[in-house]
């Protein structure tokens, strides 16, 4: 059983959205998607100042596995980027929704959309299995 | 999946919970809940246990045996002592590898351990071959490899007289209560051992292994990361029907009297080609190994360039080797790239990522040689 705060959205491809009410939002991947890579070891950064559309593929992420795109849950621009993944991918094993999170985005509109709330992206996950 | 066939530990993998996956026909674990990377660190520093009994066992036996298999193998194996274990290839006619496999005089017999996915077309090709003179029969047996450091403190509780086997010697041995055939070999570089159970033995087995506190069960996968770093090829990734032994770097799989002017030069299936490469060195490309300097793992089918961007060759292996703590891969450059500290550079989505060619294997070998 994943851990899915409730204070966060989500998207089906399986990362989270902080929204800071700000016009910015923070993006990291689900405890179930760490669980699914296994032992990340190498996380692709997107640029900072990068344009993200909704949808679209902004990094990698790999385990000791397998290679994984990871795509926007929201439109935007990529303002920070956690540099500390570089060295330390791990960590978004360990801390899925805190020190893993992976890039900060200033939103091109006020609000997030057509995002999964905690029971909803739960009910996507049941229903895979 | 219900096709694929089932090894006897396939209840066993289920109740420790591991992950199962499709591999050469097979449904395996391709890891357990300790992960991947820990399961590999605890083969490295204690002990891991295998489940390799999707490999295809075999017994070849009449006479002369040792000289029939060589007609298909160009390892020395009439110089193979009894109770010894050998690597060998069977060749093809073109030169090129029809697969990897280890054999032992059993004394009686031959014991040939062949790869899984290979395991059907070998056993055709050794009774097409041999089958009018020999006994060609494949063996009900599980086969479990113990492997890592303390692999042998193990062994010492179970069946001390095992633990006088050096790397590469076979022997029978009871433990447990079981008839096994030890031999002390495996496919991490580290010490260690492999162990071929009676099929319905081999559950009860494996979890009187499982019961010392050293030992865990491992996956697929680090067995994958573990035979990277120990510098071992993988058949079908790192050699095929298309890679001679030469290309593949296994010019030492070719005995000393196999080769020209030896007592029993060449009568192996691509001699020709084979013995000219082996004098000559005139073969064109070569498998090596290769170390990233960032983090990005590069995975088989990478493209290698030169700096301008020309292709050069290609990746065949690839993972992130978690004992190095770096992205480790073995791949084909051309001959004049062999040479350890030649740079290539490996396309890794759309960006050339340095590689720099290194002297395998990656990690210090474990074996024990008394």
């Amino acid at each position: 059983m994943s851990n899915l705060p409730a204070n966060l959205r989500y998207a089906e491809s399986h990362e989270w959205v902080l929204d800071h009410k700000d016009g910015t939002v923070t993006v990291g991947i689900t405890d179930h998607a760490q669980q699914a890579l296994g032992d990340v070891v190498f996380v692709e950064l997107p640029e900072v100042g990068a344009a993200l559309t909704k949808g679209q593929e902004f990094g990698v992420i790999e385990s000791v596995k397998a290679a994984s795109d990871l795509y926007s849950p929201v439109a935007g621009e990529v303002i920070e980027v956690n540099e500390a993944l570089e060295d330390a991918p791990e960590t978004v094993n360990d801390a899925p929704y805190e020190g893993g999170w992976i890039m900060k985005v200033r939103l091109d509109s006020d609000t997030i959309d057509g995002l999964l709330d905690a029971d909803a992206y739960q009910a996507t996950l049941s229903a895979d299995e | 999946m219900s096709e694929l066939k089932q090894t006897p530990l396939h209840a066993l993998h289920l109740q420790l919970g591991a992950k199962m996956v499709p591999f050469a026909g097979y449904e395996m674990p391709v890891q357990y809940p300790l992960g991947v990377k820990k399961e590999h660190e605890h083969t490295r520093q204690k002990c891991g246990l295998f489940d390799v009994s999707h490999m295809g066992q075999i017994s070849v036996s009449g006479n002369n045996v040792a000289e029939a298999l060589e007609t298909l193998i160009p390892a020395d194996l009439v110089g193979l002592a009894k109770g010894a274990q050998r690597y060998g290839l069977f060749t093809s006619t073109e030169g090129g590898i029809i697969d990897d496999l280890m054999v032992v005089n059993a004394g009686d017999h031959f014991y040939l351990v062949v790869n899984a996915a290979c395991k059907d077309q070998d056993l055709a090709h050794l009774r097409l071959n041999l089958a009018s003179t020999h006994e060609v029969e494949t063996l009900d047996r599980g086969l479990l490899a113990l492997q890592g450091p303390q692999a042998r403190d193990v062994m010492q509780r179970l069946c001390p007289e095992a633990c006088e086997l050096v790397f590469m010697q076979h022997g029978r041995f009871t433990i447990a209560g079981q008839e096994v055939w030890v031999s002390r070999s495996g496919y991490t570089g580290e010490d260690g051992f492999e162990i071929s159970v009676a099929a319905d033995a081999c559950e009860a087995f494996a979890e009187r292994l499982l019961a010392e506190p050293e030992v865990e069960a491992i996956g697929l996968g680090a067995r994958d990361s573990l035979r990277l770093e120990a510098g071992l090829c993988l058949y079908g990734h790192d050699m095929d029907m298309q890679t001679t032994p030469v290309e593949a770097g296994l010019i030492w799989a070719i005995g000393k009297p196999r080769r020209h002017g030896g007592e029993r030069a060449g009568g192996f299936p691509g001699a020709d080609v084979i013995l000219h490469q082996v004098d000559a060195k005139d073969h064109t490309r070569k498998r090596v190994g290769l170390l990233a300097d960032g983090r990005a793992p590069v995975r088989e089918g990478a493209q290698l360039v030169d700096e301008a961007g020309n292709e050069i060759g290609v990746v065949t292996s690839g993972s992130f080797g978690p004992s190095i703590g770096k992205p480790v891969a073995m791949g084909y450059v051309p001959r004049e790239l062999e040479a350890p500290q030649s740079t290539v550079f490996a396309v890794v989505r759309g960006k050339q990522l340095p590689m720099v060619v290194t002297p395998m294997p990656f990690v210090k070998p474990g074996y024990y040689r008394g």
